[in-house]
């Protein structure tokens, strides 16, 4: 009922409004850039992957979306979840946005779920504070645990956190996120802290129930074969910049920025890809990036014209890339 | 819960073999102590050896430290901490006579410490900025601050200068008593203060840094709930501990305080006893502060795991 509410509600207020859009977004801490021009959009029902390196900006781009920039960060840009100004937003509208319209699911569910308090606390306090009474938001809370394949849920209510694996206790975290009804649900490499076995459960159950509820999800990671394997776009991330939009599938077979193609060739594969190419260097932060092109010190297709300037988007295959030499013939 | 009561049940014979272990350690370091208390106590009026030997024979002073040990615990469980050598009167009396000036005290203190530490600690924990510093600072001059100096600075200022408080006496009546017992409690808890707006100052501060607060308020937590469920109730744990010690610890200030300000409770009744070597009264009286570390201690330890359910996983182990 809630939902279906929920859902009348917003087609009245004049949105098919994407879940998220970030336009031209630019991040800044002091004299250091962080984030430039990054523009990242996720329709409803949609899973996109953003995909890049540690210290790409990935997180930050996520955690944008919820308005949890870094202290004294300044923001250029815009960013609208579901239709809503999240950067401008005041106390009230950004608390509107943190509650009903974005979720996110951390990497570690040990460190993101308070450790002291129960199961139950965590995944009522959200309804409770838009005023379900206690009884029904403990019932909800125990229909959400039996959604993410928890046994028992009602009396897992009753347990902390501690007492559950790391997988399950991400599947907390994913009722928890749920709890909220979100239109937008931010997954920051939510299977990064797990098994592998347990990887594989927790992005299934997370595809799942992003499909069942039409919820756009924004899949941050670094693991491209896994945004391959199920984002419908994949955003590429390099020192703060967007550098490659594709469609999943597209990005995999036929990578037109030199990065992603790099990323592809340094990790394994099943598939039996010939062998592991490290990309030469460290990865950059935007401050730190060489002018023009941030790739083009560790790009072995660079050539003089890449320190000019920051190269332009444009399209190459199904690709929008920002490269002078996109695509694969040998330099 | 089972292995609930089981743990509570360790707590307590550990908390009791504590206990056995010190008043071993009380009763040994007077009985050890150079010179002899009969001498000491009798001073100027000479007592023929006879009667020398009749008071060494009742204090028990002519067995050996073992026995007499021995002896002394089994009155001492019989709640019998003897008579004392210089009032006559046995300990027990003495010292229930006083208890009420010193709880009354102990607690007025206990409660000012608490209340206005750890309120300075979240206020500078959460505010940061201006009070932050203000509060470390003032944090920092309070617990280097010992009773005996804030004694002596309020009695001057309040007591003498401005005449707002009474300089002696514990009053009498509970409005008058409490009058009375200002600034003794002031002069107690200013130390204890420092120490718990510093250490619950870090304790916040860490919780405040946890990533699920910052998740929290990705949720849309935000405001006092934010720190009620998620900062304060995190550093409770941790806090506790050093609340049971620091309160236990106004047991020994009062000591200092009672005797600066003219206050006729158990810590002056202690300072008089040492003074006239009177060892039943010191012994029994270290005791007590023994059992009531010791009791803060447990009552600690079986609260920890309600307030952080992983340390209660020893439990079940």
């Amino acid at each position: 009922m809630k939902v279906l509410e929920k859902r009348a509600k917003d087609t009245t207020d004049g949105t098919a409004a994407d879940a998220l859009d970030i336009r031209g977004l630019g991040l800044s801490l002091g004299p250091v850039p962080l984030l430039a021009d990054v523009t990242v959009r996720v329709a409803r029902g949609e899973t996109v992957g953003l995909v890049g390196e540690s210290g790409s900006g990935k997180s930050l781009t996520a955690r944008s979306a919820l308005g949890m920039l870094p202290r004294g960060a300044r923001a250029t840009g815009r960013v609208t979840v579901a239709g809503r100004d999240v950067l401008g937003a005041g106390r009230a509208a950004l608390r509107d946005v943190r509650r009903h319209r974005a979720a996110m699911v951390f990497q570690d569910p040990r460190s993101a779920i308070n450790p002291v308090r129960r199961v139950g606390d965590h995944l009522t306090e959200g309804l409770r504070a838009r005023g379900v009474p206690a009884k029904a938001a403990r019932s909800r809370a125990a229909d959400l645990l039996a959604q993410v394949g928890i046994r028992d849920p009602r009396g897992a209510l009753r347990r902390y956190p501690h007492e559950f694996s790391g997988g399950m206790l991400q599947r907390v975290m994913i009722a928890g996120a749920l709890a909220a009804e979100p239109d937008l649900l931010l997954a920051d490499e939510p299977t990064t802290a797990l098994d592998v076995t347990t990887q594989a459960e927790v992005v299934g159950l997370l595809r799942r129930l992003q499909a069942e509820r039409g919820t756009g999800m924004l899949f941050v990671t670094h693991d491209l074969d896994l945004a391959a394997a199920i984002c419908d776009r994949i955003y590429v991330m390099y020192a703060g910049r967007i550098v490659e939009e594709a469609p999943g599938a597209a990005l995999f077979a036929e990578p037109a920025h030199p990065y992603t193609r790099a990323l592809l060739e340094a990790s394994p594969s099943l598939h039996g890809r010939a062998e592991i190419r490290a990309i030469k260097g460290a990865p950059r932060a935007l401050a730190e990036a060489p002018s023009g092109c941030a790739f083009r010190d560790r790009c072995p297709r660079a050539v003089e014209e890449c320190a000019a300037g920051v190269p332009e988007t444009r399209s190459h295959g199904l690709s929008a890339v920002a490269c002078l030499r996109p695509g694969k013939e040998a330099a | 819960m089972r292995s609930f009561a089981v743990h509570c049940g360790r707590r307590v014979l550990g908390a009791a073999a504590t206990v056995l272990v010190a008043s071993a350690a009380v009763y040994g370091s007077l009985r050890l102590m150079p010179g002899d208390p009969v001498l000491a106590v009798s001073g100027a009026s000479r007592l023929s050896p006879d009667q020398i030997e009749a008071l060494r024979q009742r204090y028990g002073l002519d067995q050996g430290v073992v026995t007499g040990y021995l002896d002394w615990l089994g009155h001492a469980l019989r709640l019998d901490l003897g008579t004392s050598l210089s009032f006559q009167t046995e300990v027990g009396t003495l010292v229930s006579a006083r208890l009420g000036v010193s709880g009354l005290l102990i607690a007025y203190a206990a409660i000012l410490a608490l209340v206005l530490g750890l309120g300075t600690a979240l206020v500078s924990a959460v505010r940061g900025g201006l009070a932050d510093r203000i509060a470390t600072a003032a944090a920092a001059v309070a617990t280097a601050t010992p009773s005996f100096v804030a004694a002596i600075i309020l009695l001057a200022v309040f007591a003498v200068g401005l005449g707002w408080f009474p300089a002696t006496g514990a009053g009498s009546g509970f409005a008058d008593r409490l009058w009375h017992l200002t600034l003794p409690a002031v002069a107690m808890a200013i130390a204890v203060f420092g120490v718990l707006a510093r250490v619950g100052h870090a304790a916040l501060r860490a919780e405040l840094d946890r990533e699920h607060v910052e998740a929290a308020r990705g949720r849309g937590v935000g405001g006092a709930a934010l720190i009620a469920r998620h900062v304060v109730r995190n550093a409770l744990a941790p806090l506790v501990t050093v609340i049971g010690v620091m309160v236990a610890s106004l047991f020994v200030g009062t000591a200092v305080v009672e005797t600066a300000f003219g206050l006729d409770g158990v810590g002056s009744l202690l300072i008089t006893a040492v003074s006239r070597r009177d060892f039943p009264v010191v012994q029994g009286i270290a005791l007590i502060a023994v059992l009531l570390f010791v009791v803060v201690n447990t009552v600690v330890d079986l609260v920890l795991p309600l307030l952080d359910p992983r340390t209660a996983r020893g439990v079940k182990a």
